[in-house]
């Protein structure tokens, strides 16, 4: 049986050599891949394993649900906040809090920036390499990289001294024998296409990238105390507003600071319009290829909650200004409409995964999560205990759970919000991707692919940009009207609360669409589930055979030489993986079904 | 040492740094870390002298915090540190091999540099199910952290989930994670707590490790003392608020935006050992109570597991700004099972704050590292 094909159409076929790459690196949290290869060195068959589990949400279970953001934050450090903000949110709704606009107006700013800050950190420093070759960038001529540079951007670092001499001192390091981060990559490998001066053009910006990044977060500093993890309030946020009275200038949000913020916004529209979108529409033309590989789901099945409320506290499609909604089986005429609450809509299976449900052969909706731990990866495994050599796909094979949409795999992240924004016709997201495709004259197919999830990650980085000043000045505005209000407090207190209340939040984080639904009783947390993107896309099998979004993405993809993994790390890092994110979960039920085999 | 490195001076000077910066840098340096200026010559003289450290950067059950953290370093740059000060061979996070061109990293570093390699540890080795809570490479975490450990001059120990088990050991601690320490029994382990640490501490540390060429000077509990021997309390801004019995009452009143004492409001300040009130976050732009929010006590063992956040401290004990991490431990080592009692010399606090609600609790007993 090492042939079938899955309800999603996509054809298996474990017969050809087994490849693992594990540790996947450039990603958070701990990611295995094991890929099937035919003759031809194409990927027949392809499984994603989660490496990892902490059980937060066990540990969740009895605390107050005023402290859960701190706990949920730490899920993940990369994407910092954003759990926090939909645990605030979860919360918020169940025991049916609502928060001044300041506060909404905040939470946008600092959700805003994590965008732009994880966005730009994960093409320079997570995804860049892959197309990126450091050593073949010691051969560019510093002058004809200026000219490129400057052909592309007015960014100011583009003199042919400044590649020079940073040639110079990558030359010398590379001389030095100790590569650091460099060591034993797939340098000279021939699935980069760039010419040197490109390479040394966004080594030069891989630099310049590490060293603004750092600028972007201050603005969690501001209004959340510091970054990574910053603090947030159920009711509200912490910082209150002083521009001019007693005290003014001596915490909170006072001019001085506010400053700072302009300041930071400026720049990230600057980085982002001058360095980022430039390198990726270069970089983009020397891969049009890759704009028909690593689609995987993309095409058929897409998820998006939405996010950025324009209005406090109206969570509706209309007030949120990141798409939402779903498109099923590729039909763009159709975006369905999402409900959290429904518990036949979202549901998470653990038939493949390191769980235990009752009854595997069915989901829980989140509100009915089970979270029973069972590492068992069955009879079929090779290696020993300690030393895995491969897991067997048949049998439980990760602990990342199943989740599905009205039982569809989805895929989710900046690819998916995108695709739903074109299809909804919204200019704020169909006009860019347009121009990109006329730049580099690709069709509209290009988008589903490892190339188009790469383009709309950056495409929302300068969205993101924008918005983040269009929100300093919605506060600026808000503030000169009179309203300063940063915190509803009429809720804070456990007794006000009612005795038994569910609640769910939801955010877009960077990676896609992220849940959190909370049981209270009691004043004390009964049960709390997290639905997070990574889940979605790095998702196991379920019982009906259905693959995930990085599993269909590596199918049919033909890999140089399969000892060097370049071409599955262009793929999976496009999705910008979170596994400690993913890897907490639970949800219940099922019995194993067997999927069609011929 | 590998013959043939360049030294910390040669690279910097082949990146453009003028001598003259260069012995600014040090100067600076030194300064930040509270030394003077003979400890900036000899910083100078160390940093010519030397080639980079290989650094092997692990990752176990954690967030990437602490990366996340360590790359704000504004003060010494981290693109400065990876290029000049260390060689960070080996970082899941960053690094561009994967699979067997990343594991073979770790073998190559034993063999060519036993004894002579920094391992830094982000996250821990969950001990539950024989480890298999924690996987990468096939093989439990617990296995390459011990392995690596064997051959490491020196073990850091980043954050709190390394140094205390952090959040997924919060009870009832399902993996059963447990901090470095516990399992890497054979060496001093430097314990840079926090949640994330500031990243100009772990900068910090590292710099005055490959500076001076020896381990800081660490407390009772293995933290370093020059960032972990004060209380938040002792260097709050807002401390004379606390003293004058000026509190914020409830979240975004009067007293808030005026920058009253958070103490009502659940910080953690006065029994957290932290340098968030000296040296600050994000290149010195805010810090939790700066912005508003109190202390969590991130830094502190077992922080999840103290009540709620908001929950206030019942006792604050009444030790100047000369008291140590070392004199609370022993104080309370003292006074196991009794707690701490109330400071009779206590500020104005005592006579002002209201009668404290029932959640009690006592400063880190620091009972944990013989």
């Amino acid at each position: 049986m090492t042939t079938m094909v899955t309800p999603n159409a996509a054809n298996l076929d474990a017969s050809g050599r087994r490849v693992v790459v594990d540790p996947v690196t450039r990603i958070e949290g701990h990611l295995r891949l094991e890929v099937n290869v035919d003759d031809d060195n194409v990927i027949r068959n392809a499984v994603s394993t989660g490496t990892m589990w902490r059980g937060i949400e066990l540990i969740l279970q009895g605390r107050d649900p005023r402290d859960a953001w701190a706990f949920v934050q730490r899920i993940c450090g990369v994407c910092t906040g954003t759990h926090a903000l939909t645990s605030v949110r979860a919360v918020e709704d169940a025991l049916g809090i609502e928060v001044p606009e300041n506060a909404n107006t905040i939470r946008n700013m600092m959700q805003l920036a994590l965008y732009v800050h994880d966005h730009l950190v994960h093409f320079y420093h997570l995804h860049a390499l892959d197309w990126v070759d450091v050593v073949s960038a010691l051969s560019a001529d510093p002058k004809a990289t200026s000219e490129l540079a400057q052909s592309l951007s007015d960014w100011p670092l583009s003199s042919p001294g400044y590649f020079r001499d940073l040639q110079s001192r990558l030359k010398k390091f590379v001389d030095s024998g100790q590569l650091g981060p460099f060591k034993n990559g797939y340098w000279g490998h021939p699935a980069y296409k760039l010419p040197p001066e490109a390479n040394l053009m966004a080594v030069a910006h891989y630099i310049e990238a590490l060293d603004f990044q750092k600028e972007i977060v201050k603005i969690h500093a501001i209004f959340g105390g510091k970054n990574p993890h910053p603090n947030w309030l159920v009711g509200g946020v912490p910082a209150p507003i002083n521009l001019n009275g007693t005290g003014a200038g001596t915490g909170g949000i006072t001019m001085d600071r506010l400053n700072i913020v302009s300041d930071i916004v400026e720049r990230c529209i600057q980085f982002t319009e001058q360095v980022y979108l430039p390198d990726l529409k270069a970089i983009a033309s020397f891969y049009k290829d890759w704009g028909a590989i690593g689609g995987g789901l993309a095409s058929l099945n897409v998820l998006s909650y939405g996010d950025m409320p324009a209005r406090a506290n109206d969570y509706s499609a209309d007030s949120l200004e990141l798409p939402r909604g779903a498109i099923v089986g590729g039909d763009l005429s159709k975006i369905h409409e999402v409900d959290l609450r429904d518990p036949s809509e979202i549901q998470e299976f653990v038939s493949h995964s390191w769980y235990s449900y009752e009854d595997e052969g069915k989901g829980l909706h989140p509100w009915d999560g089970v979270t029973e731990v069972n590492y068992d990866p069955g009879p079929g495994f090779k290696g020993t205990r300690e030393k895995i050599e491969n897991f067997d796909e048949s049998a439980k094979y990760s602990f990342l759970k199943a989740p599905r949409w009205k039982g569809h795999a989805m895929e989710v992240g900046p690819l998916a919000r995108y695709i739903i924004g074109y299809a909804q016709g919204n200019p704020e997201f169909k006009e860019p991707v347009d121009k990109l495709l006329t730049d580099l004259d690709v069709p509209l197919e290009a988008i589903f692919s490892t190339l188009g999830r790469t383009a709309a990650r950056g495409l929302e980085c300068q969205w993101a940009a924008h918005k983040l000043k269009a929100y300093h000045q919605k506060l600026l505005a808000t503030i000169k009207a009179g309203d300063t209000s940063t915190a509803n407090t009429q809720k804070w207190k456990p007794e006000t609360w009612d005795a038994d209340v569910k609640g769910v939040g939801f955010t877009e984080a960077p990676r896609g669409a992220l849940g959190h639904w909370i049981h209270i009783q009691n004043g004390k947390i009964a049960n709390y589930q997290a639905v997070v993107p990574t889940t979605w896309n790095g998702s196991p099998r379920d019982p009906q055979g259905n693959i995930g979004a990085y599993e269909a993405s590596l199918l049919d993809t033909k890999m140089h030489d399969p000892h060097l993994p370049l071409e599955i790390l262009r793929t999976i890092h496009s999705f910008d993986p979170c596994l400690a994110c993913s890897t907490h979960v639970m949800s219940p039920d099922g019995q194993e079904t067997k999927v069609t085999v011929r | 040492m590998s013959q043939g490195l360049e030294t910390f001076y040669d690279v910097i000077r082949r990146r453009g740094v003028s001598r003259r910066s260069f012995l600014k840098f040090c100067s600076l340096t030194a300064a930040s870390l509270g030394l003077g200026p003979a400890a900036a010559s000899q910083m100078a003289h160390a940093m010519e002298t030397k080639p980079r450290i290989p650094v092997i950067w692990l990752h176990g059950l954690e967030c990437t915090c602490c990366t996340e953290s360590f790359i704000r370093s504004a003060h010494p740059l981290v693109s400065d540190v990876l290029l000049s000060m260390i060689s960070l061979d080996y970082d899941d996070t960053i690094m561009a091999a994967a699979g067997h061109q990343a594991e073979a990293i770790l073998e190559e570093t034993l063999e060519a540099h036993r004894g002579n390699y920094i391992l830094a540890v982000e996250g821990n080795p969950p001990l539950a199910e024989d480890g298999m809570f924690c996987i990468p490479g096939g093989e439990p975490f617990v296995n390459k952290l011990k392995r690596m450990a064997s051959g490491a001059s020196a073990v850091i120990a980043w954050g709190s989930c390394a140094s205390w088990g952090c959040v997924q050991a919060a009870k009832p601690n399902p993996t059963q994670a447990t901090p470095i320490h516990k399992v890497v029994t054979d060496k001093p382990v430097i314990k840079v707590p926090g949640c994330p640490p500031i990243a100009e501490v772990m900068t910090g540390v590292l710099t005055y490790m490959l500076t001076f060429d020896q381990m800081p000077a660490l407390d009772r509990q293995g933290r370093p003392k020059m960032f972990y021997s004060q209380r938040i309390h002792d260097k709050c801004y807002r401390r004379p608020h606390f003293d004058a019995g000026q509190f914020v009452e409830s979240w975004d009143d009067d007293n808030a935006r005026k920058g009253y004492c958070l103490y009502k409001m659940g910080c953690k300040g006065p029994t957290t050992y932290n340098a968030c009130s000296s040296v600050q976050w994000n290149d010195g732009v805010s810090w939790p109570i700066r912005s508003g929010h109190g202390c969590l006590g991130c830094s502190e063992e077992d922080f999840w597991d103290r009540g709620s956040f908001y929950s206030r401290l019942e006792d604050i004990d009444g030790f100047g700004v000369e008291a140590n991490a070392d004199e609370i431990g022993m104080a309370a080592a003292g006074a196991v099972g009794v707690g701490i009692a109330a400071h009779a010399a206590a500020s104005a606090v005592k006579r002002v704050i209201q009668k404290p609600d029932s959640h009690t609790r006592r400063p880190h007993d620091g009972s944990d590292q013989a």
